[in-house]
């Protein structure tokens, strides 16, 4: 049913609507609303039986559903920013484990400065942490993302991270169809653990691994996370079959056809960009997008396949790796054919804004040149405050040398 | 000719599987029909009291909860020593998933096992002194808060003996340990830290609270199953010496244990909804000295020129539980 519904309410209906068994959360912004709607419809019953835990730490949310998930419980969790940080340990325990899950990231920079608004430096910095990692591109993809993570978990025995821009999304009303209960139901068989704890058949899980091996347990670990890419396209053709929309997959292409120029992005901006796009393409510009909404695993040929003739792609990178470069940008410089100049651009950190405007300099000065590719550029960075700090700490350091006196 | 004279209760009471009780007081550890929980051929060391320990807690509970149990491991020595990959010594369904979060994940178990109408499995959670007290002690006391239906228990060797005998917010003071050397004019580790974790539990208010030791295997029995017979957050912490850890001889592991309980150092009591219900009272008292001295952790406090004012504080700390809890019947006036 189509309804005007903030990005928050909807996936706490959709995620109700998946029927889990077990929900454990901790409040951070800008998740909050989403998991005091599930905490509601628990209390009233109207997610019976479903037991949600007030934990009192994301690290507690995140190793319930650890617990819960091991005794085959449906389990769901959601958080942002420090909290994911505050999970950290736990993250790859629960992938190690084989453990599935599904959790709500909305997108939030990382402190310090403590910030409360969007980008991508979260869920970025847990790349490596063995989940696999959807974004959404709206409210829409992001009701769609959560039926496809619970199944696409479970049939992975993995667990699924949906990142969803904070605020931009979270907090955004818009018109979303929320799937039907029946539709839901007919999607998602019930959760039938690989492994779980239960005294009929006693499991040890969790047993102590050393160098005889331990690398054939990571090695297996890389596989089933590769091979898991076949299943995020299977799931969301499966998808589109039921539910009659277009929604996740591993890449979302916009006029890439025959284009010379294509950004790649992850997340909301991806709206914004396929209207500068259509604009460009009026102005006779031969420019396209990739957006990416399977970030983990990394589909290495598709983002290649995408990107093949595409003389310069610039890459939205909404997370800075401080000491080596961009995060997004190295996936897709691993993936870009030889030959393409890759011209990696940081912009929307912290809740600056990712506007039209910005995206069509971007690409008009990466026409233009101004954008080279052989460097990181900040491209919404007020260069003049930064100079000024740099001067003055410059000044703070030299010392005076023939000042006069 | 030395003799030892025979104290009847040796023998008596706390005997496990002592032919002269009756048999529905006999210990589970002297039934031929026990679960077994923990096989032997584990790697433990020789006079472990946490290998001990486990077994006792395991086959109680198993009896309790005719099998249906599942238990939740904090990473630590019983971990490491029970299920070096291929191997398991486990015949109970188990899961180990990190240092500082057994209650949060068993919390996570029991939620399920509620949710899926399979609420007849219980869930335990065990734990060091370390996974408990200090890294474990935000998750276990959310669940504690939220009353869920996990026992918890500590086993409590008084410091990190995994990662090679540091100290632990559980250590007393004036030990040794790797992180806490009596160097200069130290004493080792200091008075005025650590944490009373029984009490803690307590002030929470949950239904049950015990602690225990190994020497008293019949005692740690009836804690369990009394545990789990009660539902919500219960906590139980068993005193468990580790000869590598503490210095004392393998074969002194239950004697150490009594000692620390006939010196006052670790009363041992039950209590329900924060209040203390049932004190084990001490039956002969010795001075804290003949506890310390089995131990090497202590040797600094009498090898020449010695602590006697360490050894005098510790007894101060015995004598006021002692008093606190009402243990010494002597002394009831
Ligand atoms: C987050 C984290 N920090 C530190 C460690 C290292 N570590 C493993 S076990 C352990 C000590 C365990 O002490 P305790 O809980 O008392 O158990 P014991 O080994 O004494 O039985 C430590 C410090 C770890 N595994 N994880
Ligand atoms: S170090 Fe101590 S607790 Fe660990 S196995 Fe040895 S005796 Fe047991
Ligand atoms: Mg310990």
């Amino acid at each position: 049913m189509r309804r005007q519904l903030e990005g928050s309410l909807a996936v706490a209906d959709t995620v109700a609507r998946c029927r889990p068994r077990v929900v454990a959360a901790y409040p951070i912004s800008p998740q909050t609303h989403i998991v005091e709607a599930l905490s509601e419809l628990v209390a009233s019953g109207g997610l019976a039986p479903c037991e949600y835990l007030t934990v009192e730490s994301e690290f507690g949310a995140l190793s319930a559903c650890i617990g819960a998930s091991a005794a085959g419980a449906r389990t769901y969790t959601a958080t942002a920013s420090q909290g994911l940080l505050f999970m950290a340990e736990a993250l790859p325990n629960a992938s190690g484990l084989g453990l599935p899950m599904v959790m709500t990231v909305a997108n939030r920079a990382l402190g310090a400065p403590i910030n409360i608004w969007n980008d991508h430096s979260d869920a970025l910095s847990q790349r490596d942490a063995g989940w696999l990692m959807l974004f959404a591109s709206s409210n829409q993809e992001a009701v769609d993302l959560h039926v496809q993570a619970f199944a696409l978990s479970e049939r992975t025995s993995l667990p699924v991270m949906v990142c969803m821009d904070g605020f931009v999304l979270t907090h955004a009303v818009e018109e979303v169809d929320v799937p039907e209960q029946e539709q839901v139901d007919a999607f998602l068989p019930d959760f039938h653990p690989r492994q779980s704890l239960d005294p009929d058949h006693p499991v040890t899980i969790g047993a102590m691994v050393g160098p005889e091996a331990f690398t054939e347990v990571k090695y297996l670990m890389a596989h089933r996370q590769l091979r898991a890419l076949d299943e995020v396209s299977a799931v969301a053709q499966e998808f589109e079959s039921a539910f009659g929309r277009t929604s996740g997959g591993l890449l979302q292409p916009y006029r890439t056809d025959g284009a010379e120029l294509v950004v790649v992005a992850l997340g909301s901006v991806l709206g914004s960009l396929a209207d500068v796009v259509d604009e460009l393409r009026d102005e006779g510009l031969a420019v396209g997008a990739l957006g990416i909404c399977c970030y983990r695993p990394w589909p290495f040929d598709e983002v290649r396949d995408a990107l093949r003739g595409v003389t310069d792609v610039v890459v939205v990178n909404r997370a800075v790796a401080v000491g080596s470069g961009s995060i997004l940008g190295q996936d897709v410089r691993l993936s870009a054919p030889r030959g393409t100049a890759v011209h990696d651009v940081v912009l929307g950190l912290g809740g600056r804004p990712v506007t039209r405007d910005v995206l069509r300099r971007l690409v008009l000065d990466v026409v233009t040149g101004r954008v080279g590719s052989d460097s990181l550029t900040f491209f919404d960075l007020d260069h003049d405050r930064a100079a000024a700090e740099l001067a003055r700490e410059l000044a703070d350091t030299v010392p005076a040398n023939g000042g006069g006196s | 000719m030395t003799t030892t004279p025979l104290r009847l209760y040796q023998v008596g009471t706390f005997a496990a599987g002592n032919r002269l009780l009756d048999p529905s007081e006999r210990t589970v550890q002297s039934s031929a029909d026990r679960a077994s929980s923990i096989t032997s051929g584990h790697r433990a060391c020789r006079g472990c009291g946490e290998a001990l320990a486990a077994r006792v807690v395991m086959d109680a509970a198993m009896r309790a909860t005719g099998g249906r149990l599942v238990t939740v491991n904090a990473t630590g020595c019983l971990e490491v020593f029970s299920t070096p990959f291929p191997e398991s010594a486990w015949q109970v369904p188990w899961l180990h998933s990190l240092f500082g979060n057994a209650a949060a994940v068993a919390s996570g178990v029991a939620a399920a096992m509620r949710a899926t109408g399979r609420d007849d499995v219980r869930v335990l959670a065990q734990a060091g002194d370390g996974g408990t007290v200090d890294i474990g002690l935000g998750c276990l006391s959310g669940m504690f808060e939220r009353n869920d239906d996990v026992l918890f228990v500590c086993y409590d060797n008084q410091g990190y003996m995994n990662t090679g005998v540091q100290r632990s917010g559980a250590t007393p003071a004036g030990a040794s340990t790797a992180n806490t050397r009596p160097v200069g004019s130290g004493i080792g580790n200091a008075f005025g830290t650590g944490k009373n974790l029984p009490r803690i539990a307590m002030a929470h208010e949950i239904p049950y609270v015990a602690t225990a030791t190994i020497a008293d295997l019949h005692d740690l029995e009836a804690k369990v199953t009394s545990a789990m017979s009660r539902r919500g957050a219960r906590y139980l912490h068993v005193l468990v010496p580790c000869p590598l850890g503490w210095g004392s001889d393998a074969s002194d592991t239950v004697r150490v244990a009594r000692l620390a309980t006939q010196s006052g150092l670790f009363p041992v009591f039950e209590a329900e909804h924060g209040t203390v219900t049932q004190v084990t009272p001490i039956r002969r008292r010795v001075p804290v000295e003949e506890y310390l001295r089995l131990q090497t952790r202590f040797r600094h406090l009498f090898t020449e020129p010695g602590r006697p004012d360490v050894v005098a504080a510790l007894q101060a700390q015995a004598d006021r539980d002692i008093a606190r809890y009402g243990l010494d019947p002597e002394e009831e006036s």
